[in-house]
C-alpha cells in the first residue's frame, strides 16, 4: 500500500487522531493521512503533557526528586523508583542490605503484573471488547491493595530510599503475595480462553504489523514490542541489576513481531513474573531494610553514571552527570516508550485505521512517559 | 365500516406503538445496562428506582433537558433530518409486527417485504447524518455503515426469499400461525428446510450486522471513530438515533422469532398470545446484548469477507436445497 502514497492522483485527507481520542489513552496526537481508510503517513505529535521532568531533576536535592520518577510511566512506578535510587546508589557508593533488594524485586515484579493486567483490559478495549477490562481491574485491584499495604499509595509509588525502602511489609503482604499467585495462575487460563482464543480477536491481531527486528534496532524499541520482534533482550538478564541473577525465570520471545506476538509476549511475562515473586517471597532474607550509613545529604563524587532497568515497557535507561553538588547537573531520562512510539510511523504506512489502533494498543504506550 | 371508527383505530394503533417504541427503548437500555453489568461482574444500575428500572427515566431527562448543538459547520437540514429519520422509519415498522392473534396495527399480505424496505431506508438515515455532521470520523462512520448493511442485506434477504418459499406467504400472521407447537417452528430441519438451523443463525448473524450491534457496530467504533455518525449528536438528537437502535433490535429479533421460533405461538400449543411474542423476541434480545458484551469489534474487510465469502455462499446453497426440497418432496 506504500505506493498510495506517491500517487498524485490520490485523494487523501487528514485525520487528527487525539490529542483528545479514546484509543489514545493520553494526550498525544497522531496525525494520519488517510487515503479512504488506509494510512499513508502517521506522525506522532508530541508535547501535550511535557512537564519538564529532567529539567527539574537539575534544580532539586536528589531525595525530593524521587517522586518525579513514579509520574513518568505511572503504570510501572515502581520500576522507575528503582532504576533511579539504583544509579544514585551506584554514583554514591551506597550498599544495600540483602532483604531490600528481595523486597524491591517483589514490589517491582508485582507492579509489572499490575501494568500488563492494565494494558490487557485497555488493548482488549481498544479492540472494542469492554468486558475482559473489568475483569482485569478486579485483577489489579488486588494487587493495588497488596501494594496500598506496603508502600502506602496505589498509583505513583514512592517506596524506594537511597539505602533501601522506606518501610518493611507487614505480616499479611506474604500470605496475600501468595493467595494473589494462586489467583492469578487461576485467572490466566481464563482469559486465554475469553481472549487468546477468540476468532475475531485472533483475526484481528495475527499477520498484523508486523515489526520487523530490523525496524526495532533502528528505533532502539525494548521490551515487549523487542521481544515480539525476535529480539531476545531483556535488561534484567543482560545488564543484570539488583538480585535478579538469583531467580530463575525465562525471557518470553516470539518471532512473529506481529501484534499478537506482542499481546502473547505480555501474557507470557505476567506468568514470568509470577515466577519471579514466588522465588522472592521463599527466599526473603531477614534483616534490616536500610542500608546503616546513608548520608542525609547525597553528594555523588563528580562523574557520569548510567542504570537501566527493565521497566513494564522496555528498558528505562538513567545518565546522571554529577558535579559534586547536592543536585545533579544533569539528568537524562531515556524513556522506552518515546522509542516504541518512533516507529509507529514506519510500521502504521499501508494499515487500515482499526488495525492502527489495534497496532497502537500493542505497543502499550504510556503517553506521559513519552513526553516526561 | 364507517370513517370514525377506523380514525379511532389508528390513533389508538399510533399511540400504542409509540408508547411500545419508548417502554422497549427504556427497558433495553435497563436490560442492557443490567446485563452488562452482571457480565461484568458488578451490579450495574441500582439507585434509580428498585433495581435501578427507572435509570432510563433519569437518562431520558438528562438528554431531553440538553441543548442539541448543531455545529457551525454541518448541513442544518441534513443534520436535523437524521435521527426523525432513523426514529421514523424504525416506528412504522411495527406497523406490521404481528404481536399477537388480532393484535397487529395493519394485516397486510406483504408485511415481510415492507419491513425490510423500511430497514434498507435506514441506512440512508445513518448515511444523511454522517454526511450532515461534516466530521471526518462521521464520514468514515457514514460510508463503513452503507457498505456493512449493503453487504449483509443481500444474505439476509435471501434466507427471508427461503422462508416466504416455505411458508408461501408474506404475510406475518400466515406464517406464524403454522407454527403451531415446538415440532413446528420452521427452526427445525423437518419443517420445510433441511438446512434451516444454518439459516436462522445466519439471519441472525445478519440482524447483528444490520442493526450496527456488536460484534459489526463498525459504525460507531469507539476506540477508532469516537462515536462515528452520531459523533456531533448532542441531547435528543443523540437519544433518537439510540431509541432508533433499540427499535430496529427489538424488529430484528422479533422478525427472526416470528419466521423461525413461531411468533407468539405457544411451544406446547396451548394459551397462544402476546406474552409468548415477548419472550421469545426478549431472549434473542438478551443473547444480543450477550454477544456485544463478549465479544471485540470486528473490522470492515473482516466483516465484508465474512458476508461475500461465507454467508452469501452459504445462503444461496440454503436457497437451492430448499428450493429442490420443495419440488421433490423428501422422504419424510
Amino acid at each position: 500500500m506504500s505506493d498510495l502514497a506517491v500517487d498524485p492522483s490520490c485523494e487523501t485527507f487528514v485525520l487528527n487522531m487525539g490529542p483528545q481520542h479514546p484509543a489514545t489513552h493520553g494526550a498525544l496526537r497522531i496525525k494520519l493521512v488517510l487515503d479512504g481508510e488506509y494510512i499513508v503517513e502517521a506522525e506522532p505529535v508530541l508535547g501535550y503533557i511535557h512537564r519538564m521532568h529532567e529539567k527539574m531533576g537539575e534544580n532539586r536535592s536528589y531525595l525530593a526528586f524521587m517522586p518525579n520518577t513514579g509520574r513518568l510511566d505511572y503504570l510501572s512506578a515502581l520500576s522507575y523508583n528503582h532504576g533511579y535510587v539504583s544509579v544514585v546508589e551506584r554514583a554514591a557508593g551506597i550498599a544495600i542490605p540483602e532483604r531490600a533488594e528481595y523486597l524491591r524485586v517483589i514490589t517491582v515484579e508485582l507492579n509489572r503484573i499490575s501494568s500488563h493486567l492494565l494494558w490487557l483490559g485497555a488493548f482488549v478495549l481498544d479492540l472494542g471488547g469492554f468486558t475482559p477490562l473489568l475483569y482485569t481491574m478486579d485483577d489489579r485491584e488486588q494487587l493495588l491493595d497488596l501494594l496500598e499495604s506496603v508502600t502506602g499509595s496505589r498509583l505513583t509509588y514512592c517506596y524506594f530510599r537511597f539505602g533501601g525502602l522506606y518501610n518493611d511489609v507487614d505480616d499479611n503482604f506474604g500470605p496475600g503475595a501468595r493467595a494473589f499467585i494462586k489467583r492469578m495462575r487461576r485467572r490466566l487460563p481464563m482469559y486465554h480462553k475469553l481472549i487468546s482464543k477468540n476468532v475475531i480477536f485472533r483475526q484481528r491481531l495475527e499477520g498484523i504489523a508486523p515489526v520487523s527486528a530490523e525496524m526495532c534496532r533502528k528505533y532502539g524499541a525494548t521490551g515487549p514490542v523487542a521481544r515480539g520482534s525476535g529480539i531476545a533482550y531483556d535488561v534484567r538478564k543482560h545488564e543484570p541489576y539488583s538480585v535478579y541473577p538469583e531467580f530463575n525465570f525465562d525471557i518470553p520471545v516470539y518471532e512473529q513481531g506481529d501484534s499478537m506476538a506482542r499481546y502473547l509476549i505480555r501474557m507470557d511475562e505476567i506468568e514470568q513474573s509470577l515466577r519471579i515473586v514466588e522465588q522472592g517471597l521463599d527466599k526473603l532474607p531477614p534483616g534490616p531494610i536500610m542500608a546503616v550509613k546513608v548520608p542525609k545529604i547525597i553528594k555523588p563524587p563528580k562523574g557520569d553514571y548510567y542504570m537501566a532497568v527493565e521497566a513494564a515497557r522496555g528498558s528505562f535507561g538513567i545518565r546522571l552527570v554529577s558535579d559534586g553538588s547536592a543536585t545533579p547537573y544533569r539528568l537524562k531520562l531515556r524513556s522506552p516508550c518515546l522509542s516504541n512510539l518512533s516507529l509507529f510511523g514506519e510500521a502504521a504506512r499501508g494499515l487500515l485505521l482499526p488495525d492502527a489502533v489495534a497496532f497502537f494498543g500493542s505497543l502499550d504506550l504510556v503517553i506521559p512517559d513519552i513526553d516526561r | 365500516m364507517s370513517l370514525f371508527p377506523e380514525i379511532i383505530r389508528i390513533m389508538a394503533y399510533v399511540v400504542g406503538v409509540l408508547a411500545f417504541v419508548g417502554l422497549n427503548a427504556a427497558f433495553l437500555v435497563w436490560l442492557e445496562r443490567k446485563v452488562a453489568g452482571h457480565i461484568q461482574r458488578r451490579i450495574g444500575p441500582k439507585e434509580v428506582g428498585p433495581f435501578g428500572v427507572l435509570q432510563p427515566v433519569a437518562d431520558g431527562i438528562k438528554l431531553i433537558s440538553k441543548q442539541l448543538v448543531v455545529p457551525a459547520q454541518a448541513d442544518s437540514l441534513l443534520f436535523r433530518l437524521s435521527p426523525v429519520l432513523t426514529m421514523t422509519l424504525a416506528v412504522t415498522v411495527f406497523v406490521v409486527l404481528p404481536f399477537g392473534p388480532s393484535l397487529v396495527a395493519r394485516d397486510i399480505n406483504i408485511g415481510l417485504l415492507l419491513i425490510f424496505a423500511f430497514l434498507s431506508i435506514n441506512v440512508l438515515a445513518l448515511f444523511i447524518g454522517g454526511w450532515g455532521s461534516n466530521n471526518k470520523y462521521a464520514v468514515v462512520s457514514a460510508i463503513r455503515a452503507v457498505s456493512q448493511n449493503v453487504a449483509y442485506e443481500v444474505p439476509m434477504l435471501i434466507i427471508v426469499i427461503t422462508m416466504v418459499m416455505i411458508t408461501s406467504s408474506m404475510n406475518l400472521n400466515v406464517i406464524v400461525s403454522q407454527q403451531g407447537n415446538l415440532l413446528q417452528w420452521h427452526i427445525f430441519p423437518w419443517n420445510g428446510s433441511i438446512l434451516s438451523p444454518l439459516a436462522f443463525l445466519i439471519f441472525f448473524v445478519c440482524t447483528l450486522a444490520e442493526t450496527n450491534r456488536a460484534p459489526f457496530d463498525l459504525g460507531e467504533a469507539e476506540s477508532e471513530l469516537v462515536a462515528g455518525f452520531h459523533t456531533e449528536y448532542s441531547g435528543m438528537g443523540f437519544g433518537l438515533f439510540f431509541l432508533g437502535e433499540y427499535a430496529s433490535v427489538f424488529v430484528g429479533c422479533a422478525l427472526a422469532s416470528i419466521l423461525f421460533l413461531g411468533g407468539w405461538q405457544c411451544p406446547l400449543g396451548i394459551m397462544p398470545g402476546v406474552h409468548w411474542m415477548l419472550i421469545k423476541t426478549y431472549l434473542l434480545v438478551f443473547v444480543v446484548i450477550w454477544v456485544r458484551w463478549t465479544f471485540p469489534r470486528t473490522t470492515l474487510y473482516g466483516l465484508l469477507n465474512l458476508s461475500w465469502k461465507v454467508l452469501v455462499p452459504f445462503s444461496l446453497v440454503i436457497l437451492l436445497v430448499t428450493a429442490a426440497q420443495l419440488k421433490m418432496p423428501w422422504p419424510f
